[in-house]
């Protein structure tokens, strides 16, 4: 693992990027910054830009609109960046598979580098999840 | 007079047909072309509130139901059309009676392929502008 | 000379959850129009309705909303219903009501905090979402899931509440009276936070009848509409409580009028768990019979809405879905127009959107546009303006 990747891991700076989703996936993330889960302990923050993330939590189903948004939203994120796919909808889509205005799945358009599954996963899913990530980036 | 009486008096010979499914449910019938003065005398004769309009695709034809609620009573008045022309199925546009109706005839016309005469701004609303044209997702398939 | 300035807000800001784009236009610091462009949370659940069974339908409409993810399938149901004309078991509807009450809690008290946070009072932010756990854990311990908890059944609800989860249940309602006795007071009699939010984001009565907007947006403008009064369903017919309603219109009126509800909510909740008799929790639908249906609710948003139509077979031959922000957010057309950019933010925020019920709304950038700021940027313009507010009541810079 390279040094700056070392470095990284010490605080991960998480960027919330928003698909198609129901919106609880999204609450459950911002929960995670309330007094009870304190994520900030961690040394996770969420940021306001995509361009100052280092990790790009990912909700919801890809719909026609949001599909291209998400693919220029990573291409604008420096690298590396690591893609957490968060919720049933970014890990596989589960019931809208079959709607017409869902393309394809999130690991279609970009490279996921974790799977948080759960409808919605709740904050220490959440939580454990990116400790696994952390985990892999230290080589552990 | 009833809320029900005073429907059936004001709408009076546009109504073909009045069906009481439950107290607080009526589904009138009423021609196509007479909608936009029914969506008037709902709205602002008779006060009641806009919800939503829900287009079905029916082998019969292209059904639109109007739904209006008189909150006093709890009641909802469901003003059905049938557009029997399916290749080009219009209807006037009661968005220029209020702006609710905006969104929601957009939404109709593109999912079920209705052209609202007389709407100030009929674009996509949820699609993508560049949509397959003449693909409506609402729209049944022929078996 | 004054120039019209193109000011987007959104897509992805992280305290809005969704990508939400509104184009305002700006001329000095006054917003003069303001586009709505959504799209972005189309999922086409109405058609998927049309694949699905009768059961099954029940969850896939949960998941288009999360924070009111239990008024869509409760609304959906209640169509069903009414096509089949039944009734359902009497413990089942007070079940559905003490369950329907304590997602107007969560959400309020949801909306609370973000609200909080676009102003500046971060604390209050910490301390809703801090009061809103065991809301979260209440519904994990009868329904085995902090949110979807899947408890609509067409004739019924799936689990029933335990009687040895009862004491709990009524444990943290009791506790929650003091909390929003903390907020009233915090909100209510704060100088600051009226500064801030009286005469802003005003919708007039006669625009909330023009644009048919529901819920808190409507009764914080003097229109005295609640689906639970109005077409009664569930136990609320059975018991004691009032609508709130507020005459100004304005953002303040709408922050009472979800704090008063809370009290509401808690007073229905107690009264459900005292009269809920014993018995049977579903009637066992086992056919929907040719016809169509209409079910509404009173969601935290307001009236949530859905026509159910049948062919006799097992899945639904039409389901048209209406949720309360369809309206209310459209309304935003008028509310944020004339007012200031300081004040966009939480303007847009006031009607409680539930994006994900309606349909996120995009902000396109214009390629005319000088200064461009983000959602990020609209905050803060906005909590610096509470800042200003508090400096002038005395507070240190």
């Amino acid at each position: 693992m390279d040094l700056k990747t070392k470095v990284l891991t010490k605080s991960l700076w998480v960027f919330h990027a928003a698909c198609s989703p129901c919106n609880n996936c999204d609450i459950e993330i911002l929960d995670v910054l309330t007094p009870r889960h304190d994520a900030e302990r961690f040394g996770i923050i969420l940021v306001g830009s995509v361009r100052a993330a280092d990790v790009l939590l990912v909700t919801g189903v890809p719909n026609r609109k949001t599909a291209v948004r998400i693919k220029k939203l990573y291409e604008q994120a420096p690298k590396p960046c690591f893609v957490i796919a968060v919720g049933g909808c970014a890990c596989g889509r589960v019931m809208f598979r079959d709607s017409y205005n869902s393309p394809c799945a999130l690991d279609e358009l970009l490279p996921v580098d974790a799977y948080i599954p759960g409808c919605p996963p709740k904050p220490e899913a959440l939580l454990a999840g990116v400790v696994k990530v952390i985990q892999k980036l230290r080589g552990e | 007079m009833s809320i029900l009486a005073q429907v059936k008096s004001k709408l009076d010979d546009k109504v073909i047909d009045w069906q009481e499914h439950s107290p607080r449910r009526i589904y009138i019938t009423v021609r196509p072309k007479d909608i936009k003065e029914v969506a008037r005398l709902m709205f602002k004769n008779l006060g009641f509130r806009f919800v939503i309009a829900s287009g079905t695709d029916t082998p019969a034809g292209i059904e639109i139901l109007y739904h209006f609620s008189y909150d006093k009573g709890g009641i909802l008045f469901s003003v059905r059309v049938l557009i029997e022309d399916k290749k080009n199925p219009q209807i006037d546009s009661i968005a220029t009676l209020f702006p609710a109706a905006e969104w929601i005839e957009r939404e109709m016309w593109e999912l079920l392929g209705i052209n609202f005469v007389g709407h100030p701004n009929l674009t996509h609303l949820l699609l993508i502008d560049d949509w397959p044209q003449g693909e409506f997702p609402l729209r049944h398939k022929e078996r | 000379m004054s120039h019209k300035v193109v000011i987007p807000i959104g897509p992805y800001h992280p305290l809005q959850d969704e990508p939400e784009f509104f184009r305002l236009y700006v001329e000095g610091e006054r917003v003069v129009d303001i586009d709505i462009v959504i799209g972005y949370l189309h999922r086409g659940i109405e058609k998927l309705s049309e694949s699905k069974h009768y059961d099954q339908v029940a969850f896939l409409v949960e998941r288009i909303c999360g924070i009111c993810s239990n008024s869509h399938p409760f609304a959906y149901v209640l169509a069903v219903e009414d096509l089949v004309k039944m009734e359902v078991p009497e413990r089942a509807s007070y079940i559905r009501t003490i369950i329907a009450e304590l997602e107007r809690l969560h959400s309020h008290l949801l909306w609370l905090g973000l609200a909080g946070h676009f102003i500046g009072y971060n604390t209050v932010w910490m301390w809703a979402w801090k009061y809103r756990e065991p809301v979260l854990d209440l519904f994990e311990l009868i329904t085995g899931n902090r949110q979807h908890y899947g408890m609509m059944k067409v004739g019924g609800v799936r689990k029933d509440i335990e009687e040895e989860d009862i004491p709990q249940v009524r444990k943290m309602v009791d506790d929650l009276v003091p909390v929003v006795d903390m907020f009233k007071g915090a909100v209510m009699d704060d100088p600051v936070i009226k500064a801030r939010l009286k005469r802003v984001g005003v919708l007039t009565e006669q625009q909330a009848i023009d644009w048919c907007v529901v819920g808190p947006t409507a009764r914080a403008s003097g229109v005295n509409i609640d689906v639970r009064r109005d077409d009664p369903y569930g136990a609320y017919d059975k018991v004691d409580w009032n609508v709130i309603v507020e005459k100004d219109g304005d953002i303040f009126a709408k922050t009472v009028v979800r704090i008063l509800e809370m009290h509401e909510s808690i007073s229905i909740i107690r009264q459900c768990l005292d009269k809920m008799p014993k018995g049977p929790i579903d009637a066992n639908l086992k056919d929907v019979s040719i016809g169509e249906g209409i079910g509404r609710v009173e969601a935290p948003r307001g009236e949530c809405f859905h026509y159910v139509k049948s062919d006799g077979t097992n899945r639904p031959v039409r389901h048209k879905i209406r949720a309360p922000s369809y309206m209310n957010v459209a309304s935003n057309k008028v509310a944020a127009v004339g007012g200031t950019i300081s004040d966009a933010a939480i303007t847009l925020a006031a009607v409680d959107p539930c994006y994900c019920c309606t349909e996120r709304v995009a902000v396109l950038d214009k390629k005319t546009s000088n200064k461009m700021m983000n959602g990020w940027d609209l905050i803060k313009l906005s909590q610096d303006k509470t800042q200003r507010i508090r400096e002038s009541y005395g507070a240190k810079p």
